[in-house]
């Protein structure tokens, strides 16, 4: 057994028969299961964990708890791993970070190298100018910056979301938070007690066999309460509005992390104390360490922290802390009581601590110096309540003020006391929460007292203030002296509290300093808000699993045994092509094709004022059309900007279709509805989604008609039914279905829509029915070309969230004459003005030379101008072909533009007289 | 998260509702143009108690006048858009 591994203590929690090894830097080193990384490497004789952010000094444990900014690790992948909290398991490859050129590097040459990095505010002052150099000090900082290595081949791991609905939530499983769930649990609430460490007990865990006793007692009784869900190595992160809370749970074995959010009736905090550093000359060399820390290492590990040791002790658990250093050995050289005036003035060695001196003027020699100098209440989860915890000066710490009903708190954030004292005040507090979850009348629990502890902040020296960031109690003073005589700008200059430990181990000291240089009264006036989280979240966890839900249609089966390609629009997959979309557009154009669109948003309207809805939401007029017909419509916003376009049907006196784009259905749903709740409730509109209750295919092509009419005894001669008309029929023996003849592709086309369930089946009779007619299916990718050809925009893409509509082509829709319509007062005053961009056709002048979309439109003086929206190669043209968006000034028909493409060169292209490339007088799609 | 008592739902939270902001009365569509930009662009960003409308868009669908305090976020009333206040 190595010389710094304690005999059995009462209390460990490492399991002696389980050896582990694991590397430490690349060597091997051993430790037994329940060690976490820090312990079992004091175990193995290492004092030096770390070195610091600024100055590269040597750092070892300080706190020995998740919190400890000293012991910040790399594990394999994973960096910023916090090893006194994670347990060792074995073959993990632990390395230490922030160690350029290496551990154990000299420290006179690092700190000469960092020479310009040692002021408060150096960020500001170093880096400012010259401009020019910036990539040269982005290499270095980065090469100080602490924080490991990001591997970004990372394996890919599972991260959970869980939502909870708890009566009680009990933040800390220490004597007050376990006797709170107690007795929530048996006033009949709900209960999950949450706890960051590995086990329940708080500072019961690390204390003397009574406290061992105790803790016992109060497990058991927890763990057989079925209604307490105990989740350990988890930690309460953040309380917001209506006692919204998030847990992470850190270790559930098949998953990395998991986020819980819970909706709590009663949240009770019971997050105990965090010891605090005490802040003198030499504070951070390794052997330096919190009274509690030292109580950790021998009772939890057994670990011996040294071999002789000062102890500056302030309070009871500092004196617990001799006892525990006697019984493992640890000469006890000197004892200082800051009760008695006491104190440490300087501690000096290279690499660890060598030296210790009093402030009586002796000198101790020693290798541990340990310090119980008071207690920082974490008051995150208070913060986040509301509350502005309030300085005590008899207790050294700030205690809670003010709290909402539906958040108490308990234990040694409350006030101090015995264990018995610390959960009779628990166990109040557990049946009142439970009582207010029911809705009783809250009433006041009983107060701890705060207890008594001298305020020890800083010794006649200066030390560090804020491990993490090198922030010593020098530089807090000066930044006062500097002007930044408010914390929190001084926070913000000097970095203090901005570290991985976010204030835990620093805040108070950091206030009480800054004070003492400029208004003693500080701590008092200022707070230390805290926000969440209260401990970090991988991004991962806040990420959670994927999960993206998508639509399929009722002819999917068929698209993917016909090796389609898919592409998601919106929700949807659809077939992009088949194989060559080319070829589709040509069998489209010379013979027939047909395409499932069955995403199109189809809305099924009935009733007596369907008319004066779409007359209000579409800017075209609407009060005329006649049973059998359709019109395309465009729908706009408020703001006047296009928002969606579709056709709508009439298929009986009172009874409507509307059709939307496939990723505006939900919106223009949504639309709809709001006009009738809030604008005309009385008007009998009856409304319902029915996008997915269609299968829709469309039949496009000059034989198409040919096609259909193989399949139905609906008259599809012209003279019967025309272009934008609406038949209602059987088609391929499927009754109900309706036809209406739009033209996208700017070809003679039906459409058809039959209940979805017959989907399938249409589609096969289609493609059997036209075999000997070529009919070839086609996909998004084809029908995108085809529209492009004839000029059609898609909304979102060749418009954009400040495209009102007069710029794009529809002012013939537009109809100001109608007494009002959603958005007529924005398009009233832009047709008055005139100025907006519109929306053009293009051709390059080189017809092989196809523009990204996106690519920008580029003045002469080089301003931009407009840009590409959409771009193709025309199949049936052979040229390129797009649509823009430009300036009015130049949007004249012959208007030359210049195109700065991708790679950086140019095209010009040329205005067209109108928006189609292909049959402007539509004489096709009217065949 | 809020939590929004839906008079038609019960007590469901904040991510089923889309937020619509402070009920403002549309103007009139002959109105000039200052009076819509500051209805369309402006918001009061007030404090106190506001009434809103939100929309249980992933629920009953209706749309509901909420009163909610800016500074806590305590929701005081919830009721169906047409009910009378
Ligand atoms: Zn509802």
């Amino acid at each position: 057994m190595s010389q710094h591994r304690l005999g059995a203590r009462p209390g460990e929690v490492i399991d002696r028969d389980q050896p582990v090894e694991f590397k430490w830097n690349g060597k091997t080193v051993r430790g037994f299961e329940g060690d976490t990384i820090a312990s079992a490497l004091a175990a193995n004789g290492v004092r030096v964990f770390s070195r610091s952010f600024k100055y590269h000094r040597p750092r070892g444990i300080l706190t020995a708890t998740y919190h400890d900014p000293n012991v910040i690790v790399q594990v394999g992948e994973d960096p910023n791993v916090r090893g006194a909290h994670q347990r060792i398991e074995a073959g993990m490859d632990v390395r230490s970070q922030n160690t350029w050129p290496s551990l154990g590097f000299d420290v006179k040459t690092v700190n000469r190298l960092v020479g310009r990095f040692l002021s408060p505010g150096f960020y500001y002052k170093t880096f400012i100018r010259p401009q020019s150099l910036w990539p040269t000090y982005a290499k270095v900082l980065s090469r100080f910056a602490a924080g490991g290595d990001v591997d970004p081949n990372h394996a890919p791991a599972n991260f959970d979301h869980r939502y909870a609905h708890v009566d009680v939530l009990v933040a800390g499983g220490g004597p007050a938070g376990m006797a709170a769930a107690i007795a929530a649990a048996d006033g009949g609430a709900s209960v999950m007690l949450v706890e960051e460490e590995h086990d329940l007990g708080g500072h019961l865990r690390y204390g003397n066999s009574q406290d061992l006793e105790d803790l016992r007692e109060l497990k058991t009784s927890v763990m057989t309460r079925p209604n307490i869900e105990v989740l350990t190595d988890s930690v309460v992160s953040g309380r917001f509005d209506h006692n919204w809370v998030s847990v992470v749970q850190r270790t559930i074995g098949h998953v990395e992390e998991r986020l819980i959010q819970a909706r709590v009736g009663a949240l009770v905090v019971a997050a105990g104390t965090l010891e605090r550093p005490y802040v003198f000359e030499g504070n951070d060399l390794p052997g330096v360490m919190l009274s509690t820390a030292v109580r950790r290492l021998i009772n939890l590990h057994a670990v011996k922290p040294g071999d002789r040791a000062v102890v500056m002790t302030s309070n009871e658990l500092g004196d617990a802390a001799i006892t525990d250093l006697e019984s493992a050995g640890v000469d006890v050289t000197k004892v200082l009581d800051a009760r008695q005036g006491e104190t440490v003035v300087k501690v000096s060695g290279g690499r660890r601590v060598k030296t210790v001196a009093d402030s009586s003027g002796n000198t101790h020699r020693a290798d541990l110096l340990v310090m119980a100098a008071g207690w920082t209440t974490p008051t995150s989860l208070l913060n986040m309540a509301g509350d502005r915890p309030k300085y005590s000066p008899e207790a050294a710490r700030y205690l809670p003020l003010q709290l909402p009903d539906n958040v108490m708190v308990t234990g040694g954030m409350a006030g101090s006391g015995s264990t018995n004292e610390l959960v009779d005040h628990g166990s109040a507090t557990g049946a009142e929460a439970a009582r207010r979850t029911k809705g009783e009348e809250p009433q006041p629990v009983p107060k701890l007292r705060p207890g008594i502890q001298p305020e020890l902040y800083r010794s006649s020296t200066h030390g560090f203030v804020d491990y993490s960031e090198d922030v010593t109690s020098k530089d807090l003073i000066s930044a006062a002296r500097e002007g930044y005589d408010s914390m929190e700008l001084a926070k913000r200059y000097t970095t203090v509290g901005m570290g991985p430990v976010q204030g835990k181990v620093e805040a108070v000291n950091a206030v009480a300093i800054h004070g003492e240089a400029v208004d003693n009264s500080l701590l008092e006036t200022a707070t230390t808000t805290w926000r969440p989280p209260y401990a970090p979240i991988r991004l991962g966890t806040l990420a959670g699993r994927k999960y993206e839900p998508v639509r399929y249609s009722a002819i999917q089966d068929w698209h993917e045994a016909y090796g389609y390609t898919p592409i998601l629009a919106g929700q949807w997959v659809r077939p992009d092509h088949y194989g060559d979309p080319a070829a589709e557009v040509n069998a489209v154009r010379n013979g027939v094709g047909i395409i499932d669109v069955s995403p199109l948003g189809k809305i099924d309207l009935r009733g007596t004022d369907v008319p004066r809805l779409l007359e209000f939401v579409y800017v075209n007029k609407w009060s005329r059309l006649d049973v059998g017909k359709v019109r395309y419509g465009v729908m706009c916003a408020e703001d006047g900007v296009i928002m969606d376009d579709g056709v709508t049907g009439r298929l009986a006196d009172d009874h409507y279709m509307m059709t939307t784009t496939s990723s505006g259905a939900g919106s223009v749903w949504n639309w709809l509805d709001d006009w009738l709740q809030t604008g005309f409730p009385s008007w009998d509109v009856r409304m319902t989604a029915v996008t997915d209750g269609w299968t829709s295919i469309n039949v496009a092509g000059p034989r198409s008609r040919e096609l259909v009419s193989r399949l139905t005894d609906i008259d599809l001669h012209p003279g019967s039914f025309g272009y934008m008309e609406v038949r209602t029929g059987t088609v391929a023996g499927i009754p109900g279905c309706f036809v209406w003849r739009i033209g996208f592709t700017g070809e003679l086309s039906y459409e058809i829509h039959s209940p979805a369930n017959h989907g399938l089946e249409l589609w096969e009779a289609l493609l059997r029915a036209g075999h000997d007619l070529g009919v070839t299916p086609f996909g998004l990718e084809a029908q995108r070309i085809m529209r492009l050809e004839k000029g059609h925009f898609i909304v979102g893409q060749d418009t954009d969230g400040l495209s009102q509509a007069h710029g794009f082509g529809v002012d013939w829709a537009i109809k100001m004459d109608k007494p009002d319509f959603a958005g007529k007062p924005e398009l009233r005053f832009q047709a008055e003005h005139g100025e907006y961009p519109r929306l053009v056709a293009i051709q390059t002048l080189d017809p092989e030379v196809v523009p990204d979309e996106a690519c920008q439109i580029i003045s002469e003086t080089g301003g931009i101008i407009g840009r590409v929206t959409s771009s193709r190669m025309s199949p049936t043209l052979g040229r390129s072909i797009a649509l823009a968006q430009v300036e009015h000034t130049s949007a004249a028909p012959g208007t030359r533009i210049n195109i700065r493409l991708t790679d950086g060169k140019t095209v010009t292209a040329s205005v067209l007289q109108q928006h189609a490339h292909f049959d402007p007088d539509g004489s096709r799609l009217r065949a | 998260m809020l939590l929004i008592q839906c008079p038609h739902c019960g007590d469901r939270n904040s991510d089923e509702f889309t937020f619509n902001g402070e009920i403002v009365p549309r103007p009139d569509a002959d109105a000039d143009p200052a009076t819509w930009r500051r209805y369309l662009y402006m918001k009061s960003n007030g404090d106190g108690w506001q009434t809103e409308r939100w929309f249980h868009v992933s629920g009953c669908r209706r749309f509901l006048r909420v009163e909610r305090n800016l500074d806590t976020n305590e929701i005081r009333d919830v009721r169906d858009y047409g009910d009378p206040s």
